[in-house]
């Protein structure tokens, strides 16, 4: 789950790490009513749950309340990857002497939360770590005791190289850790952590994703999300126990299993066809799950045909041939559907799916041929 | 000869009165695995299928001298679970459940080491040694005894592949589940040493996917010390990035974990990767040939 800037900055103030003042606003009028009350320069920002929001024009530097108005009119309503913004941050413009990047994530290799920091801030670090790997320190936190003073001193020193800067930055990165455990994130990322001439070191922007398995013990995180329209289907989705991920094509498909489903895709691929979306139904039979899948695949206007691609392991294919026909007894549809059951008890539920005319194969293969075949119709 | 389960297989079930561990407890019994007890607190006494139920693992060990658990425990206890598991001194902990949090896995990673435990999962459907313990979820009858060896991060896509393995008069050693979460317990290159290591296992199957970079440091692995022919294919090509596809850890982020990335590791490592699931018989064949000659 992803989370927006202004809310990444409310859960580290939370925690005491220093963030400039900012306002949220949804309105021009609103803009230009923080843009005056902080009476000094600001910047106006996007709020989307997307990346690269100053290429695309979303950041902008105000010196004037007038400046910071024409910026709202600009950015509010605009178009960020495809995201509508619908709400600005108005936050004071700090003067930089220098950026940092100081980042938690969950490292699959050493199956521990790796504490990043670079130099080289305010760029993308996907950037720097594919052009300037050795400009990343990298570091490895035991989760036994947690990030250490020393150890978050001594990544600081290698950064600031000034003992008071340094303990000031370590502080942040133990905050940081603190809040990384405690919301069950997988990713809280200050990019840039910005030293003031001033000798300050503060987060001007924040990144944070969390862990969706996790979501059953964060209310607070939880409460915060605030999906897009196609986030909203998957929600909506998995409440059903489907798991569902669009896509641009127009061969629906519906699996049982991840990596299964995922495999489908390819091989529509592979043949020349193009998938609508995923979709793993898991491993149950009941015909509910089926007519929910059905309902959510045939929803997509793109689809011009259906692969469904079972095959049964604990689940029999007897059982999933009995779901598939009362959905669609209850699903009237034109769309064209093929149905490849293999594994446990095939035989007996393409026997019974022969009875309703419906197509049927055994090979995934075949099926995935019949359904571009039958989307060309 | 296999790896990690096999006749000398002491099972105990944990979470074995709920709907899933009942379930599947019953059926591993019918494939002859020896289940020797099952875990729920507050049940000590009872039986479950001629099985024994006891309230803790450590009660279990010392009743039945388990070796290996295999767990069904709801997400959220699941890192307690493999704790109880490990601190009883099971060797080996199968985790089916799925769900876990990441951070759990994190925080008993370090434990299970200090303890010597091996744990394959969470979020996996386990493991089966033809013929001899069939410990996960696996349907019993797809598998047939061979000197192939199987490593997989999904469910379903091992079946469909070990069954046109079976069809095509390919046995298998042991077909392992690794299972389809970010951090998880041993992983490709730990088990490709185990086949590599197993004289019966005369070439290996591995099936990966998007996300991480485990099929590249596999790929590297078998470059540099196996000797035995491997057949790989990776599913998720057409995945869009930053979606997480069902399974938590197939998702590509920043632009990495990609499909390509990892095919060209493996053919790089001379590795022959399957273009859809129907190839890796006939990969296998020729790999086979190859090594013979």
């Amino acid at each position: 789950m992803k989370i927006h800037e202004y809310q990444a900055r409310q859960i580290f103030r939370d925690y005491g790490i220093p963030v400039p003042d900012g306002v949220l606003c949804y309105t021009v009028y609103e803009v230009e009513k923080a843009a005056r009350e902080m009476d000094r320069m600001v910047v106006v920002k996007a709020q989307v749950l997307a990346g690269g929001r100053g290429k695309a024009g979303g950041v902008k530097l105000a010196r004037t309340v007038e400046d910071a108005v024409a910026a709202g009119k600009q950015i509010l309503g605009m178009d960020i990857k495809g995201l509508t913004v619908e709400k600005v941050l108005v936050t004071d413009a700090v003067d930089i002497e220098k950026e940092f990047y100081v980042g938690l994530i969950n490292d699959r290799n050493t199956k521990s939360i790796t504490l990043m920091v670079s130099a080289e801030g305010g760029v993308e670090i996907e950037e720097v770590a594919k052009n300037n790997p050795e400009k990343i320190i990298k570091y490895s936190i035991n989760p036994l005791t947690g990030l250490l003073d020393y150890q978050a001193r001594n990544v600081a020193m290698e950064l600031f190289g000034n003992i008071k800067l340094a303990q000031k930055a370590a502080s942040i990165f133990i905050k940081l850790y603190k809040l990384y455990i405690e919301t069950d994130a997988t990713l809280a990322e200050i990019n840039p952590l910005v030293l003031t001439p001033e000798n300050e070191i503060l987060a001007i922007d924040g990144k944070m994703n969390f862990d969706d398995n996790a979501l059953f013990r964060q209310p607070k995180i939880l409460a915060m999300r605030e999906p897009d329209a196609e986030e909203l289907q998957e929600i909506a989705a998995n409440e059903k126990g489907l798991a569902y991920i669009k896509l641009d094509g127009n061969i629906g498909c519906m699996v049982n299993g991840a990596g299964l489903a995922m495999a489908t895709m390819d091989m529509i691929k592979l043949y020349g066809g193009s998938p609508a979306n995923f979709l793993d139904i898991g491993g149950s039979s009941n015909p509910q799950k089926v007519i929910d899948a059905m309902n959510i695949l045939l929803s997509d206007k793109n689809v011009k045909a259906v692969m469904i691609n079972i095959f049964g392991g604990i689940t029999r294919c007897d059982d999933v041939a009995k779901g598939l026909i009362k959905a669609l007894e209850i699903i009237m549809t034109d769309i064209p559907i093929v149905v490849r059951l293999s594994g446990t008890n095939a035989e007996e539920g393409l026997a019974l799916l022969k009875e309703t005319g419906l197509p049927t194969v055994s090979s995934m293969s075949e099926a995935a041929q019949k359904a571009i075949e039958l989307s060309k119709r | 000869m296999s790896i990690l389960v096999n006749k000398d297989t002491k099972l105990v079930v944990q979470g074995i009165t709920g709907r899933d561990g009942k379930f599947h407890a019953s059926k591993m019994k019918e494939y002859g695995t020896n289940i020797v007890a099952g875990v729920s607190p507050g049940k000590e006494g009872e039986t479950l299928d001629g099985i024994p139920v006891f309230n803790s693992v450590a009660h279990a060990v010392k009743a039945t001298g388990a070796n290996t658990s295999i767990i069904f425990v709801p997400a959220a206890f699941a890192a307690d679970a493999i704790l109880e598991a490990s601190d009883a001194g099971i060797a080996l902990v199968i985790a089916i459940s799925e769900g876990v949090p990441i951070q759990d896995m994190i925080r008993i990673t370090p434990i299970l080491k200090l303890n010597g435990t091996l744990l394959i999962g969470p979020n996996c459907p386990g493991l089966i040694t033809p013929g001899e313990a069939l410990v996960g979820i696996l349907p019993a009858m797809i598998f047939k005894e061979g000197n192939i060896g199987f490593i997989s991060r999904s469910g379903t896509l091992t079946y469909e592949v070990v069954n046109l393995l079976t069809q095509n008069d390919f046995g298998q050693t042991t077909c392992v589940g690794i299972g389809g979460d970010p951090v998880a317990g041993l992983y490709f290159i730990d088990l490709l040493e185990m086949f590599e290591n197993d004289p019966e296992t005369k070439a290996v199957v591995l099936i990966g996917e998007i996300g991480g970079d485990a099929e590249e440091q596999a790929a590297q692995y078998i470059a540099e010390k196996m000797t035995k022919p491997v057949v790989a294919f990776i599913a998720g090509q057409t995945a869009p990035p930053g979606k997480r596809m069902g399974h938590a850890g197939a998702i590509i982020s920043s632009g990495s974990g990609t499909a390509e990335e990892k095919i060209a590791a493996f053919n790089k490592a001379g590795v022959p990767v399957a273009k859809e699931p129907g190839e890796i018989p006939e990969l296998l064949r020729r790999r086979l040939a190859e090594q013979s000659k």
